[in-house]
């Protein structure tokens, strides 16, 4: 998970700092790692006193350019879990109201010396930006159409906690592959551990140049353990843009319903949903829906990434042990 | 229809070079006198003359280099590039002579706009500049310029470029008027419904980075329409910044079926691919976008055997704030003056991928005769227009600062394989 960035603008002999920028970046071992260490905080929420002085001193700092419920709740809530101080920046309301860049945002905010960074922007690269002009590890909470690197690595996580492996497994991916970072650093981490993908979806949103098998036929999901449908980006398609002819055609043949599901195959979705387009409110709040489960792994897994970037692992379930001991009172 | 600025004419020899002029068929150990900016002899052994003497051992002396395509920013962003600037740099990339786009602020679609930037040129050029004027005023696409009036003021040829010429009734139109100013239309081809949004090539890096794809198509197509439309009408066109292989496909059917077509190529897209897009630096951010392999070599090929017949920089200045930012909201362009032909050489003509005849020939004689300018050439009575290259020497992109207001160069950091010595323009030295 160590990446150095290239044009690096702090001081020569610093070591390389430590960030999670894209799935691309990790090894097999770094995805055991994470997701080792976020079961074991998964154990610590099971005590009475949740909170762990692991990371007490630190900072970490949220910095949100695009509205968001789930990540930037699991992140701030992760960090507090974690003890650390925590500071939360939203666009609306900010310096970038009044046409600050990113550039001097990172700037100023790094001025108060943060140790991680959580940066979400609507811009393709954003994170690399703020990883070259600051100290801080900085963690991509989605970027553009690029990346969400954690949320490939709680759907990792999710997965095999319900099935108890990851070699082998084969997950359908439906919807507007083109514009979701979530399917592209998913793909990325299907890769690494061994899990098959196929992507279902309307031609016009399903980029040929993935490697990944590609079908428009719904049918095709038939095969998979686990169907992973997509949020239909409405707020992504702009008018005219004609990806498909309309939504109501979209869920037509698109939709996952009931019937096009076989029973007992497992549903998952990155959120928020559209409740009767993409998914049908009776497949989401079934009980073979992990939705509510890949909530809670985000919690976890957000905490052992802040974990990982900040003490520089690789760190077993063993040295954890040590830090599950609440020493402190929250 | 080029102006520089008044310099003293040089009076000089250049010793022991390697003289390469690949259109004269000169390639030989010889002697240079140029008295008062014109070349008095060339031979094994001159005399001095009492004139300066350029002991060039080891070095090469070729015609020096047109840029057909390059923005000075002026008027309008003066902070990016100035004439001055702009020259400077180019003077020190071995040019003695480019061309400037009009697509300034305001667009040079009118006489007034454009005497001023001749009277700036006069001013301030350290090589002769010549301008190009806009096809359709304020390059809306909507009626044309006053072509007459703008090639008598001294434009060289007329572009919308930056700006696709969407409506085929409109470009016929063009193709028709142009032919009164015997002056070609340089066209940047570009279909707008199939390019919208895109910000890299179409391919797989950008499905994988996620990027809204500018397809080769997008090229292409806009590239056919025009070359059928220049067929039809008899004109005479310049298809800009080629990237893809189909678009080089038609520009040879084109010329092959007797379309007076030519073609030009940008360094940066015959060496590099839409791979470095990975690396999310916005200095690697183009219209048109970096394409595949395919696509370079198709370049590659059609510079090597002529179809493509000149090498244009399409050197385009932003300010350093406009770059530093995330890839999709920085502004398209790099600069490329200063870079040019050490870029080419260390990475097309050291690996064998290009000769260095050609490569010298595609950057000086091939831009001059696509539009009608002298043609720079090592021949007695000739004016001096000479490039004093050194290929042994490497040096650093960016160490020493850019004579470009502007760093946004694709090359920075790197380092490359041959530097240029000396550049004499229309007589004079302009850089040294």
């Amino acid at each position: 998970m160590i990446r150095l960035v290239t044009d690096d603008l702090r001081p020569p002999g610093d070591p390389p700092k430590r960030h999670l920028l894209s799935v691309g970046d990790l090894t097999r071992d770094d995805v055991g790692r994470l997701l080792g260490t976020a079961r074991t905080f998964e154990n610590s929420l099971e005590r009475h006193v949740k909170k762990l002085p692991t990371l007490k001193g630190h900072l970490i700092v949220n910095v949100f350019y695009e509205s968001s419920t789930r990540t930037s709740s699991s992140f701030e809530l992760a960090a507090k879990r974690l003890s650390a101080d925590t500071l939360t920046v939203k666009s609306v309301g900010s310096s970038v109201d009044k046409g600050e860049s990113l550039k001097d945002t990172a700037l100023t905010l790094g001025a108060y010396d943060p140790d991680v960074i959580v940066i979400r922007h609507p811009q393709i690269g954003a994170p690399q930006l703020v990883a070259r002009v600051t100290d801080a590890h900085v963690v991509n909470a989605g970027d553009g159409k690029h990346q969400h690197p954690t949320q490939a690595l709680l759907d990792l996580y999710t997965l095999r906690e319900e099935f108890g492996r990851l070699e082998g497994l084969h997950v359908a991916i439906v919807g507007d592959v083109l514009h979701s970072r979530v399917a592209r650093s998913l793909l990325q981490a299907f890769a690494l551990v061994g899990i098959r993908a196929t992507l279902v979806g309307p031609p016009a949103l399903l980029p040929r140049e993935l490697p990944a098998e590609t079908t428009a036929d719904i049918e095709a999901i038939r095969d998979a353990d686990v169907v992973y449908v997509l949020r239909m980006q409405s707020e992504r398609m702009e008018a005219g843009a004609n990806f498909v002819p309309s939504l109501r055609e979209y869920t037509a043949r698109w939709g996952i319903t009931p019937e096009r599901l076989r029973p007992g195959q497992k549903v998952m979705h990155p959120g928020p949903m559209n409740r009767g387009i993409e998914i049908d409110p009776q497949v989401a709040d079934s009980p073979d829906s992990l939705i509510t489960r890949q909530v809670r792994s985000g919690l976890v897994v957000r905490m052992a990434v802040l974990y990982d970037v900040l003490t520089g692992g690789p760190v077993g379930v063993k040295a954890l042990t040590a830090v599950e001991v609440p020493d402190a009172v929250a | 229809m080029l102006w520089r600025k008044e310099l003293p004419d040089a009076d000089l020899v250049i010793r022991g070079a390697r003289v390469l002029d690949p259109t004269e068929g000169i390639d030989a150990r010889l002697d240079v006198r140029i008295d008062g900016g014109t070349i008095a002899e060339v031979a094994e052994r001159v005399d001095a003359n009492g004139h300066r003497v350029v002991e060039a051992d080891g070095l090469v002396l070729a015609p020096a280099f047109v840029d057909p395509h390059v923005h000075l920013r002026t008027p309008g962003r003066e902070d990016e590039e100035t004439v001055a600037s702009g020259t400077a740099a180019a003077a020190s990339g071995g040019y003695c002579a480019i061309l400037a786009m009009p697509n300034t602020d305001p667009i040079v679609d009118s006489a007034a706009t454009l005497g001023a930037l001749v009277e700036s040129a006069r001013a301030e050029a350290e090589v002769p500049v010549g301008f190009l004027a806009a096809i359709t005023r304020g390059q809306r696409g909507e009626e044309l310029t006053e072509m007459g009036e703008l090639a008598e003021t001294g434009a060289v040829a007329f572009s919308d470029d930056g700006m696709p010429v969407s409506s085929a009734g409109l470009m016929r139109r063009a193709l028709q008027y142009a032919s009164i100013t015997d002056r070609p239309l340089a066209l940047h081809c570009e279909e707008p419904t199939l390019s919208h949004g895109g910000h890299v090539h179409e391919g797989r890096v950008a499905a994988e980075l996620g990027f809204a794809g500018y397809p080769s198509v997008a090229e292409s197509v806009a590239v056919e329409r025009d070359l059928s439309l220049a067929g039809y009408e008899s004109g005479r066109v310049h298809v800009l910044h080629l990237s893809a292989a189909e678009s080089v496909d038609a520009l040879r059917r084109a010329r092959e079926a007797g379309v007076a077509a030519s073609g030009e190529a940008t360094p940066h897209h015959l060496v590099l691919t839409d791979d470095a897009v990975r690396s999310l630096d916005p200095n690697v951010k183009m219209n048109p976008p970096l394409r595949a392999e395919q696509d370079r070599v198709a370049l590659l090929e059609a510079v090597r055997d002529g179809a493509i017949e000149a090498i244009a920089t399409d050197h385009a200045p932003h300010a350093a704030h406009e770059k530093e930012v995330p890839f999709e909201a920085a502004p398209f362009g790099v600069t490329g003056l200063e870079t040019a032909f050490a870029s080419l050489y260390t990475h097309l003509v050291e690996p064998g991928e290009l000769s260095l005849e050609t490569l010298l020939e595609r950057m000086s004689a091939g831009p001059a005769r696509i539009f009608g300018l002298d043609r720079p050439r090592v021949a007695k009575g000739a004016r001096a227009n000479l490039v004093l290259l050194d290929l042994e020497r490497e040096w650093t992109v960016g160490e020493q600062p850019f004579r470009s207001r502007s760093g946004n160069s694709w090359l920075l950091g790197s380092t490359l394989k041959g530097a240029v010595r000396m550049t004499l323009a229309d007589g004079a030295v302009a850089f040294e």
